[in-house]
């Protein structure tokens, strides 16, 4: 199964075609693992990461139609990158331990949270985004950079939009997890790393969203903030090698 | 093309002579029809405009003299304002055209008015049947070079005004202005004018603050707004997304602190200040606060600059492309010269072939269907293939200086006269025996004997 996606190696007028053949590559490749294996296949690591990458993927073409900018490409690109570089790396078909009663509830944690993790990248991308801007707004120099830019106000609402989407997903994904690890190892569960991790993310982002409500933290305080969650969320997800009950097990 | 153009622009007199040359749109009906009854103009139109008035003309053979029509419409003696007439001929006219519509021209490099009003005098000679051919063709090209060069390069792309880069900076933040709010703090002219520009650009609600009420209520009749009195003014500022200022105060009358307030305000909404007073309005410190955008008057000067400097660089890329456009224009009027002489010597030696097979015909006797058509492809495939060589030599030619010479070299070889139409004596030519036919489309002469064809023609 061989990850076929394009990458561009300068931006212009390659790119984004090219990202358009790789998202139809990569769906094609998803929905041919689903058919062969069950949808539970999504529910390896290596399949997980490919379809956030695929999500992600489909989020920047999205962009680029409604905004006409590739500028996001600088940061999204090389998270695609690094996503579908590791799912085509990783060789062991680990899956989280399938059981009937379970089987639903962890595709369902699966699918809400990667959706989750897709629109909080974007409201981190739209945060550093913002204060790029801004910082050009302020030091008086034009350059073409900031003119193929969306407007600030634009960036700003995308990127609340994003986390006000993104939000409710990864709370219902986590509250899935939950259920079932509580099922499972029973009330100790909280104690992982990762269930620990994740937590600390989910407070971020719920700081974030409040500090946005109450008093409309934008530009450098709110980039921080998004960076801190981004930061958690990538150790988070990187805490599936070290945790012990949120292994995926080898089937 | 024998393309001529005469007359001023700000290059090359001041507006006290362009406005001796101005012709009014009521008499350019009357000008265009002395123009085009004068001797040997075959096609005129005129350009009009504040900054210059062009006369372009198509002459039968090259010959026509606008210096002439400009003394007589306008009066002018022998020589008068001749310093300041510029005139361009043929290839030099058609780019002179092409740098025109494009807005290469003009005093403010990549200005879009002139190209309307270009289109406006195309139009006007077009109705009036002035210009119709080969004139209609340059035009329609200059439009269209003029296209390419807006598309192709950024000429055209930034703003060049301080009142206009004040709106781009404003979406820059705001994104569409539809909706917001402006606050005026000063009455004066230069704040007028920047509310103006947001108005036209979907700006809604108006405030005007003044230290003398009535002249903010006079003010903000004219935009449909809402006078403030001046002590009001730091509640009512952060109801403003832009604040434009033009006091006379002496000292800054935002400062950090203030702006902390309007923030906390707005819930960290961005606010834009333009602040147009000397000396400024607003502490620089305003501008390090986040969500906070200020720009003083250098700013925009410099941002204007800049631009200005932009376009500077993307006329050379632009020039280059006007440059290409014109040998494109002057390859394309070649062939078409060339044409003509093609398609007679084609007729020429149909007749011939004609000629021939209706000489033999009786000797042939009855010919079955199959028998008869061989006949015919055989002749035409021999013609095809000693046409082939003259017709390339005839078309590359037509990219060459000195084309006329081939042509004329080809119609005393085949005694073509000048009209395609004419019949020409038909000289007697062996009768071919009826071979068995080849294959008629077969590949052409070899390309190699196109070069000692030519040499031989050009001796």
């Amino acid at each position: 199964m061989l990850m076929l996606r394009q990458r561009g190696e300068r931006f212009g007028k390659i790119a984004v075609p090219a990202v358009g053949i790789g998202i139809v590559f990569h769906l094609v490749s998803l929905v041919e693992t689903a058919s062969l294996h069950g949808y539970s296949e999504l529910l390896t690591i290596r399949q997980a990461e490919s379809a956030l990458a695929l999500i992600i993927a489909l989020i920047f073409t999205v962009l680029y139609v409604r905004y006409r900018t590739a500028s996001p490409a600088a940061l999204i690109f090389p998270l695609i990158f690094l996503l579908t570089f590791a799912s085509a790396l990783s060789q062991q078909r680990t899956t989280i331990a399938q059981s009937p009663i379970y089987g639903g509830w962890i595709f369902f944690h699966v699918c809400t949270l990667i959706f989750g993790y897709a629109m909080l990248f974007l409201s981190f991308v739209s945060s550093l985004l913002y204060l790029l801007l801004s910082r050009q707004l302020k030091r008086k120099q034009p350059s073409s950079w900031t003119s193929r830019m969306p407007a600030l106000q634009e960036i700003d609402e995308l990127g609340y939009k994003a986390l006000l989407l993104g939000f409710p997903f990864m709370t219902i994904g986590l509250l899935a997890g939950s259920v079932v690890a509580e099922e499972r190892f029973g009330a100790s569960f909280v104690a992982d790393p990762k269930v620990l991790l994740s937590l600390l993310m989910w407070a971020i982002y719920l700081l974030l969203l409040y500090t946005r409500w109450s008093a409309g933290w934008r530009g450098k305080k709110a980039a921080y903030l998004a960076s801190i969650g981004f930061v958690l969320a990538v150790c988070a997800w990187g805490a599936n090698y070290l945790s012990k009950l949120h292994r995926f097990i080898a089937p | 093309m024998n393309f001529s153009v005469l007359g001023v622009n700000h290059k090359t007199a001041p507006v006290e002579v362009r406005e001796r040359f101005a012709i009014p749109e009521s008499r350019l009906p009357e000008a265009l029809g002395k123009l085009t009854s004068m001797e040997g103009v075959e096609e005129g139109m005129i350009v009009s405009t504040c900054n210059r008035v062009e006369i372009f003309a198509r002459s039968k053979d090259g010959e026509c003299d606008l210096q002439r029509f400009v003394r007589e419409f306008f009066g002018f003696s022998e020589g008068e304002y001749e310093p300041y007439i510029f005139q361009h001929e043929s290839l030099d006219a058609v780019k002179h055209v092409f740098r025109v519509a494009s807005s290469l021209d003009s005093m403010v490099v990549g200005e879009s008015q002139i190209l309307g009003q270009v289109k406006e005098a195309y139009a006007t000679a077009r109705a009036l049947g002035t210009v119709n051919s080969q004139l209609d063709q340059l035009l329609t090209r200059a439009f269209a070079v003029a296209k390419k060069v807006r598309n192709e390069t950024t000429i055209a792309s930034s703003s060049v005004s301080i009142a206009s880069v004040a709106v781009e900076l404003a979406e820059k933040i705001f994104g569409s202005l539809t909706g917001k709010s402006v606050s005026l703090v000063g009455a004066g002219k230069m704040c007028e004018l920047a509310a103006r520009h947001l108005i036209a650009h979907g700006a809604k609600k108006i405030f005007v603050g003044n230290r003398t009420f009535d002249r903010a209520v006079s003010l903000a009749e004219k935009f449909d707004g809402e006078a403030i009195p001046f002590e009001r003014l730091y509640d009512t500022v952060p109801w403003a997304d832009i604040i434009i200022s033009s006091t006379g105060a002496p000292h800054a009358i935002f400062r950090k602190e203030h702006g902390e307030k309007f923030l906390q305000a707005r819930k960290n909404r961005p606010m834009f200040f333009i602040d147009i007073a000397v000396p400024r309005d607003i502490d620089a410190g305003l501008n390090d606060l986040d969500g906070i955008f200020v720009y003083n008057i250098d700013d925009l000067q410099q941002v204007v600059q800049s631009h200005l400097g932009d376009r500077r660089k993307e006329a050379v890329r632009a020039e280059s492309l006007v440059d290409e456009e014109v040998r494109k224009f002057e390859a394309r009027a070649q062939t078409a010269e060339v044409v003509p002489t093609i398609v007679s010597l084609q007729q020429h030696l149909e007749t011939l072939r004609q000629a021939e097979l209706d000489r033999v015909r009786g000797r042939l006797g009855e010919l079955t269907p199959e028998q008869e058509l061989a006949v015919e492809t055989l002749t035409k495939g021999i013609i095809n293939k000693i046409m082939h060589t003259p017709i390339t030599t005839l078309k590359s030619a037509a990219r060459d200086p000195e084309s006329t010479t081939v042509i004329d070299v080809v119609r005393k070889l085949f005694n073509l006269r000048p009209d395609p139409k004419q019949e020409s004596t038909p000289e007697p030519v062996e009768a071919a025996a009826p071979a068995p036919a080849r294959p008629p489309e077969r590949a052409p002469a070899p390309e190699a004997e196109a070069p000692a064809l030519v040499k031989q023609i050009q001796k």
